[in-house]
């Protein structure tokens, strides 16, 4: 028996162990990545996904043509730049002010109850969130805005408050797990540098500022740089699900996402769903190279790849 | 000093107490007006304390146990069946890719990381699995699109096999005569389970709260998770009467419902397992999010 023959025997059962998983890949990813030709194509089911008609850029010719394009554009950008923006500063702050409780037991106990939101399922948030602001049975129509003298306000079907209801909701789930994250990298900081702060005479203030702050900045910039790279997703679920997939709301609650979803599951239009989400693959491909790229400029270990 | 550092302990606590009720409320508020009754809902609203308490929903619920029943099963059925697959075939991705000497080393790692940086978006996927695996309709649709295995996991898996198995262990097992897979199991396995309980755990919760595939690939009521009847609840409060086996009692029982209560008492049942749970889990949570994070 040769070397190869020896070296392949030696290793056909890891390949064994492999197969699975591979498999699941192929079927679950890289099937899907060569299906995006279907954008490309006229999808006649009795022809088969193959043999329907190759159309070019038809698709995304209507695609872009329709107001939608820009609405699901922006508002994806939009909403990820105010989610990032509030989320890091909060889950920053929060995180700083959770290491200034010293007991092991408290610090446990806060981090657990804000973690709280991020376990639950988004279909359990949009009824939460139903409570809140039901038309006729919310706790805001029922019991705060009389006490203001304000008139109730009918949430579901007004699209100006949305933005900031969705901003809201996605703080209140997600504040708690990013703040652990940063947590988890202040408590990584070298007691020494306190120590020697703390002979100098800096103040709290100053030990945050000139401490902390400077030596969690490369953690900052990759998280922030990672979120930019996804920055053409959404959570579906915060999307479709919060706002009860009410089309009065679509104007300032479609994302992509959403779109892509409504059109291929409601509509049954493959060609415009499809142009939609290889629009969405292609440039958020795009951008997660160039974040990546970003990311190797500062800092090479921080890197993906 | 010893004065400054109090006033910011004291300070700190109180925001982290303001802001703790701020995350437990809106379950607080969802409990309360599960137990409120009917009429105190319609004219005061969801309220913190309701003017009168009532179990009717939880009663309107009991008598449709079945079909709450068999949901809970679905949902227990691919949280096990999902979690044990899941961590099966991480592992045995993982454990090879993680080997110094297997061969094509860098080929696997790039065909696992490439799945994270791109994809195909939901509709190819849809119509292959609906038109190739024809899978709509059936239990596997809850089980494998999307959640099946996560090459993140893959990859924190293999990191941790090179980092903390060490290879002397597993050539010393090779000489005494296992196999690959024997050592596998008998020896990388067992030095692994903090890793993959925190991985375990993840895609319990995953499974668990999933929605999506039941909603895209599910039309079928009988196959339903508990998540699934929450979502179709939300927008369509006759759903349980409108499956019900007993048509002629269901439509009597129409007249009564309790609907505004009944569906934050159902929020509740599908919300309470996990909150009943999370004490005992949640430090096991913290950690894997620290290190998913730190990768």
């Amino acid at each position: 028996m040769g070397y190869r023959a020896r070296r392949w025997k030696r290793f056909a059962p890891l390949f064994l162990l492999m197969l699975p998983g591979l498999a699941y890949l192929l079927l679950n990813n890289y099937l899907p990545m060569f299906g995006m030709i279907i954008a490309f194509k006229d999808i006649n089911f009795s022809k088969g996904i193959l043999g329907s008609n190759w159309i070019g850029f038809q698709n995304f010719e209507y695609l872009f043509k329709t107001a939608d394009a820009y609405i699901i554009t922006r508002n994806t950008i939009l909403y990820n730049v105010a989610f990032i923006a509030i989320n890091t500063i909060g889950a920053v702050g929060l995180a700083i002010i959770l290491n200034e409780i010293r007991k092991k037991f408290f610090q446990r106990f806060y981090q657990s109850i804000i973690i709280l939101p991020h376990l639950i399922s988004m279909v359990i948030v949009s009824y939460l969130v139903f409570a809140v602001l039901s038309s006729e049975t919310g706790l805001i129509n029922k019991a705060i805005l009389p006490i203001l003298g304000i008139e109730s306000i009918s949430w579901y079907s007004s699209k100006e408050y949305w933005p900031y209801i969705l901003t809201a909701v996605n703080i209140w789930k997600g504040i708690g797990f990013l703040s652990v994250v940063y947590l988890a990298s202040i408590i990584s900081i070298d007691p020494e540098y306190y120590e020697a702060a703390t002979l100098d005479g800096a103040s709290k203030w100053h030990q945050i500022r000139f401490v902390t702050l400077p030596l969690i900045i490369p953690v900052i910039t990759m998280m922030t740089l990672l979120a930019i790279g996804r920055i053409f997703h959404s959570d579906f679920g915060l999307f479709y699900q919060v706002p009860m997939d009410s089309g009065v709301l679509s104007e300032t609650t479609n994302v992509i996402d959403t779109y892509v979803y409504r059109a291929l599951m409601n509509l049954g239009d493959i060609g415009m769903s499809s142009a939609a989400g290889v629009y969405q693959s292609i440039v958020g491909f795009v951008l997660v190279i160039l974040s990546n790229y970003a990311v190797r400029k500062i800092s090479k270990e921080n890197a993906l790849f | 000093m010893a004065h400054e550092s109090k006033w910011v302990r004291w300070t700190a606590h109180t925001f982290l107490m303001a802001f703790s009720i701020a995350c437990i409320i809106p379950f607080v508020l969802l409990i309360m007006s599960s137990i409120s009754s009917e009429e105190s809902i319609i004219q005061f609203g969801y309220s913190f304390w309701p003017e009168q308490f009532s179990l009717m929903a939880y009663e309107y619920l009991w008598n449709h146990r079945g079909e709450l029943g068999r949901a809970y099963g679905i949902t227990a059925f691919i949280t096990v069946i999902g979690t044990a697959a899941s961590l099966a075939m991480t592992t045995m991705l993982a454990y090879p890719m993680s080997r110094q000497d297997i061969p094509m080393r860098n080929f696997w790692a790039f065909f696992v990381f490439f799945t994270l940086l791109f994809n195909g978006g939901l509709v190819p996927t849809y119509l292959i699995y609906t038109q190739v695996f024809e899978i709509k309709n059936t239990i596997w649709a809850l089980i494998v699109p999307g959640l099946l295995m996560n090459g993140f996991y893959v990859l924190l898996v293999r990191t941790f096999f090179i980092t903390s198995v060490p290879p002397a262990l597993m050539e010393a097992a090779y000489i005494d005569g296992a196999g690959e897979i024997k050592t596998f199991y008998k020896i990388v396995i067992p030095l692994s389970m903090p890793i993959l309980a925190t991985i375990g755990l993840f895609e319990a919760i995953l499974y668990w709260n999933d929605w999506f595939n039941g909603m895209t690939y599910v039309t079928d009521p009988k196959l339903f998770s508990i998540q699934n009847i929450l979502n179709r609840i939300i927008t369509d409060i006759q759903f349980l009467s409108n499956n019900s086996n007993l048509s002629s009692a269901a439509s009597n029982e129409m007249a009564e419902l309790p609907s505004t209560s009944v569906r934050m008492a159902i929020a509740v049942v599908g919300l309470l397992p996990i909150l009943i749970a999370y004490p005992f889990f949640q430090k096991y949570f913290i950690k894997g999010i620290t290190i998913g994070a730190l990768k």
